[in-house]
């Protein structure tokens, strides 16, 4: 995984680019209105991130208390240390009650995990049933950015892939045309369905209980016809409170796409008589990074894709240069706790500008997490050619003669040497960037002259 | 040691940091809850109506099949309600009540025991939510404060129809839930 390298090819397509760069500055537009709404929104800000300190602080005490409510309510919990373990405890349910095919709303926990081609390879079929995943599944990608799956597709690209699977008119681009056809698609999927898999946004210690929310209803859709309800869930995703849920779920919304709260918000607290819920708690790596006292405020993260939204990078980058189920800030700061050698290049596809900070609803100090990623990385990888860079400066700048000399010959070889070596790969600052024109002396020549 | 142990003693392990849990103080203000809520609700693409204008809008607009879980509209029913929620696949429209509903965001709580199956607000084509125009807080806190104690199964939120923007983020209502959106006002 190289990040400049994906980042270049997308770039490849200028008038792509550019178009993702707008339209995700749209979506971070709509959050400055909707915050701007609220007189309180950097107290709700405060609030939301001192309980989910709080509760990181004491996530033993909260994740008993929950799963001793929940077994209260009916719901049947499990523990996974892993994705492996995360995704043989699913298998093992489907297997229990013979379903062949499932339905699936959106779900990171589940995309982290590799749930679908591991469940895929095991002979059961996965239908993601949030429209803009099942365009990327159709295509056999993942989500591209964690609230908006297919922000990287334009309508021509969905027009001929629901040509193709779903048997649209060719041509026909209108997005409400195409929306219909996989309403249709779906429907009969959810209809079928015996089994449906959910994410999980908040878990309630208090209660045992936990909510899901979407904008087009596809989770209650599955869960509320199916015979069981597997809902997967991140360990810290708990909240203390019911009350709590006031607090982020008037953040939540609001940040991902400036909506006031997403159309559907459901509480889950106890399964249709006869029908089963069961609740995956997941370790997957969170332990490991709430042990990193440095990096464990990143799970604060409540996944609305804010900082993605604000990101200079990722908007000119695209969620797949970042190589990692979570892209963007967030995920910059998240993956390396996951492999620090893949994801080595993420803490470094950032400007370090801090927006993803201040636009985050439970105040993640992304910017600073990343900056500390990067002194790890670097210290572990040695030598790079920006550190050579760096030293060669430091002898230039601390020797008088060195200066004098070098800025002589860099002016000149800046005017008479060809772009070809000047932009050389080796200059990793020439990369996307322009040099500035030389001027014709140096200060003290020009001091000298003028005013002595 | 089981993952369960495992997971629990990973987090016993590291060294404790005491962090208080804030209380909540007292958002938002009562001054016109009625204005706000239609406000939002047009904003999520709903539709706010009287009940009189709800009565012309049925007769103009008849619809094959209809049920109705609230009493003064229980005349709009078309057939009963199936055992088995798959059945409802093909109900063109159902008119249920809100317990209460929240003025910042025009969201409505839906109570399981209000809906007779859980997936009804959801698979209905059209949906019509019946809401006393007392029964409104001015922001979820005040919803949460109303909601503590209570233990229902299964309960949601609806703030409009749905919705998605998925492809090249235009708007569009009707995704995979009901299509239209509704909101009766009765005193």
């Amino acid at each position: 995984m190289n990040h400049p390298q994906a980042a270049a090819a997308f770039l490849k397509d200028q008038a792509r680019a550019s178009w993702h760069d707008e339209t995700l500055w749209y979506v971070r537009d709509k959050r400055d209105v909707a915050s701007k709404r609220l007189p309180e929104w950097e107290d709700l800000r405060t609030l939301a991130s001192d309980i989910k300190e709080h509760t990181l602080s004491q996530l033993d005490y909260y994740l008993e208390k929950f799963e001793e409510k929940a077994l209260e309510n009916g719901i049947r919990v499990h523990w996974a240390k892993d994705a492996e373990e995360h995704n043989q405890i699913v298998l093992q349910i489907l297997q229990s009650k013979e379903c062949k095919a499932l339905v699936k709303s959106k779900s990171i926990l589940t995309e982290e995990c590799h749930l679908n081609p591991f469940l895929e390879k095991n002979g059961i079929a996965v239908v993601d049933s949030d429209l803009g995943e099942r365009i990327v599944q159709f295509l056999n990608q993942p989500p591209s950015h964690i609230v908006l799956p297919a922000i990287h597709l334009k309508k021509k690209e969905i027009a001929e892939l629901f040509h193709e699977k779903l048997g649209t008119e060719k041509g026909n681009e209108d997005p409400k045309y195409l929306t219909d056809a996989a309403r249709i698609h779906l429907r009969e999927k959810f209809l079928s369905a015996k089994v449906a898999i959910t994410g999980v946004n908040f878990g309630i210690a208090e209660t045992g209980e936990f909510v899901v929310c979407t904008n087009e209803g596809n989770a209650d859709m599955g869960v509320h016809l199916a015979e069981v309800h597997i809902a997967c869930m991140g360990i810290e995703k708990i909240i203390p409170r019911r009350k709590d849920l006031g607090v982020f779920l008037r953040l939540l919304a609001r940040s991902a796409t400036g909506q006031s709260i997403t159309t559907y918000s459901s509480h889950f607290r106890s399964p249709r008589k006869g029908k089963e819920i069961h609740l995956i708690l997941v370790d997957n790596g969170r332990t490991a990074q709430l042990s990193r006292s440095t990096y464990r405020s990143s799970l604060k993260c409540i996944r609305c894709g804010a900082c993605m939204n604000t990101c200079p990078i990722y908007r000119r980058s695209g969620g797949f240069s970042y190589g990692s189920t979570v892209p963007g800030p967030i995920g910059s700061i998240l993956s390396p706790g996951l492999d620090l050698k893949k994801y080595s290049t993420l803490p470094f596809a950032s400007t370090l500008c801090g927006s993803c900070t201040d636009v985050c609803p439970v105040k993640i100090n992304i910017h600073e997490q990343l900056y500390a990623w990067r002194q790890e990385i670097t210290k572990a990888q040695g030598w790079s050619g920006k550190e050579l860079s760096i030293k060669l400066a430091k002898g230039i700048f601390t020797s008088p003669l060195a200066y004098r000399v070098s800025g002589k010959i860099l002016r000149a070889a800046l005017k008479s040497l060809p772009n070809s070596l000047i932009y050389h790969p080796v200059n990793l600052w020439g990369k996307g960037r322009d040099l500035p024109q030389a001027p014709a002396s140096t200060f003290s020549e020009w001091y000298q002259k003028n005013r002595s | 040691m089981n993952s369960r142990e495992s997971i629990l003693q990973a987090i016993r392990k590291l060294p404790k940091e005491e962090k208080n849990l804030p209380e909540l103080p007292e958002f938002g203000n009562n001054s016109d809850l009625l204005a706000e809520f239609c406000e939002a609700i047009t904003r999520n693409a709903g539709e706010v109506l009287l009940s009189e204008e709800f009565k012309k809008w049925m007769n103009e607009n008849p619809l094959e099949k209809v049920i109705s879980l609230v009493a003064a509209y229980s005349s709009y029913s078309t057939q009963a309600i199936p055992e088995d929620p798959h059945a409802l696949d093909s109900l063109d429209l159902a008119i249920v009540e809100a317990q209460f509903g929240v003025a910042e965001n025009g969201a409505m709580w839906l109570d399981e025991a209000s809906l007779s199956h859980r997936v009804l607000p959801f698979i209905a084509e059209h949906l019509v939510i019946v809401l006393r125009r007392t029964h409104l807080f001015p922001t979820l806190h005040q919803a949460y404060a109303q909601l503590q104690g209570t233990s229902t199964g299964f309960g949601v939120f609806v703030a409009g129809p749905s919705k998605t923007a998925d492809i090249e983020q235009s708007l569009v209502i009707g995704a995979q839930g009901a299509k239209s959106l509704r909101v009766v006002l009765v005193d």
